[in-house]
């Protein structure tokens, strides 16, 4: 089971790497959308990778929500195997 | 009984394709929905796109495309026996217009049949025209990608109308001593028929007075793409049993530029392959969006005949295909 900070850290690797948005500007209390640079179809693509990165699976109705990076590391930590 | 049997192996042989007249830029564009040139490119890589003028059609696309193909095969007319048209926007229902286009062509009692598979088509028709060479039941078939897709494209839907555009592409496939089309990977998943739709049926937009448009789940459809479709195109590098140093043009139907681009993070591909990118000129135009990119990256000389080529539609359906060739 990896850690918050695991999880905040990968996810931190996944959003520079989509959106080249520096590593150390993604922190929990982050928006995605107006704090990050990340558009609606990065989002997409970072949620894809979540899923492939932590064996998730985050429903379309769920990934609405996910507003903050600590949105996105709160489901991940309730839901990873 | 007797049985048929045909050439060991089939490829293909020519390429040609047919843009519309008329240019539409994302300043166009912007008079009919609320949006910028730059939002529209940041999120599709669309520029501008082409839509048909007053004496185009389906029809006069299609049979240009398969015109200039069978001319550079430098085949006799007789020997071409099939073919395959993959349309969505031939608004006739019968008869198909393949056969209306095999007799313009001069393709004399030429088996000739219309496909239906979106944004897949030309990959469908590839598999098809393979598999009936290889079966000695064709020995050079014509395959078309022809849509008018500005005709079904809703210029008020702010998510949807700067994608869609008119054109056709076409191949000539024929038999050959080794190995020129790879085995296909393809699927359909109908569960998922209403990520992209058909705004009514037919009937029902006769009796509303309008005719139907497209509809699309863009964020769906792009999940979808930059995952499952993504694999898909791995596969059917691995089915053809090749690594992806070994590949030279990487073909993928032009969805979007963001798809192309994450299935190229996927895929890992070396920066040596040339990457089809059509869709910033040319727009989204379905079944046509891979032969016209193969035609345009030969002519252009950015791929060269011979080389090895990745290519992968999917769409509506949902659909896909995909399968490695060696470029005409």
């Amino acid at each position: 089971m990896a850690t918050t900070e695991e999880i905040r850290a990968k996810l931190a690797e996944l959003v520079n790497d989509i959106a080249g948005t520096p590593v150390e500007k993604v922190q929990l209390d982050k928006s995605f959308v107006d704090d990050l640079d990340v558009d609606s179809l990065a989002m997409v693509e970072i949620i894809v990778g979540c899923e492939e990165a932590f064996s998730v699976t985050i429903p379309d109705e769920e990934s609405k929500n996910l507003v903050t990076v600590g949105d996105a590391v709160a489901y991940i930590e309730a839901h990873q195997a | 009984m007797l049985a048929s049997s045909g050439a060991p192996y089939a490829r293909i042989l020519s390429v040609g394709s047919a843009i519309p007249s008329r240019v539409v830029t994302n300043a166009d564009m912007c008079q009919w929905i609320e949006s910028t040139d730059e939002w529209i490119q940041q999120r599709t890589g669309i520029a501008e796109r082409r839509w048909i003028g007053p004496d185009e059609s389906v029809r006069t696309l299609a049979l240009a495309a398969a015109r200039t193909a069978i001319d550079r095969s430098s085949l006799p007319l007789g020997e071409i026996d099939c073919l395959i048209l993959s349309t969505v926007s031939f608004f006739q229902q019968t008869p198909a217009l393949a056969p209306m286009l095999a007799a313009e062509l001069g393709l004399r009692d030429a088996a000739a049949y219309d496909i239906s598979a979106a944004c897949a088509g030309f990959c469908y028709g590839i598999a098809q025209a393979e598999a009936l060479i290889r079966a000695g039941q064709a020995h050079n078939v014509v395959v078309i990608g022809a849509e008018t897709l500005s005709r079904m494209t809703d210029v008020t839907d702010r998510s949807t109308a700067f994608l869609f555009a008119d054109g056709a592409g076409a191949v000539v496939v024929g038999g050959s001593d080794e190995p020129g089309i790879g085995p296909v990977v393809w699927g359909s998943d109908g569960e998922h028929n209403e990520v992209i739709w058909q705004t009514a049926e037919w009937d029902e937009a006769l009796r509303l007075g309008a005719e139907p448009k497209i509809g699309m789940n863009g964020q769906a459809v792009f999940k979808w793409a930059t995952s499952f479709i993504a694999t898909a195109a791995k596969r059917a590098l691995e089915a053809a049993g090749l690594s992806p140093e070994e590949l030279d043009v990487f073909l993928p139907h032009q969805a979007n530029n963001r798809i192309t681009d994450t299935m190229l993070r996927y895929l890992k591909l070396p920066e040596r392959v040339v990457v089809a990118r059509t869709i910033k000129k040319y727009g989204n135009n379905s079944a046509a969006s891979i032969p016209i990119a193969m035609d345009e990256l030969l002519s252009t000389g950015q791929a060269k005949s011979g080389q090895t080529a990745l290519i992968i539609g999917f769409g509506a359906g949902l659909v896909y295909a995909g399968q490695v060739i060696k470029l005409p």
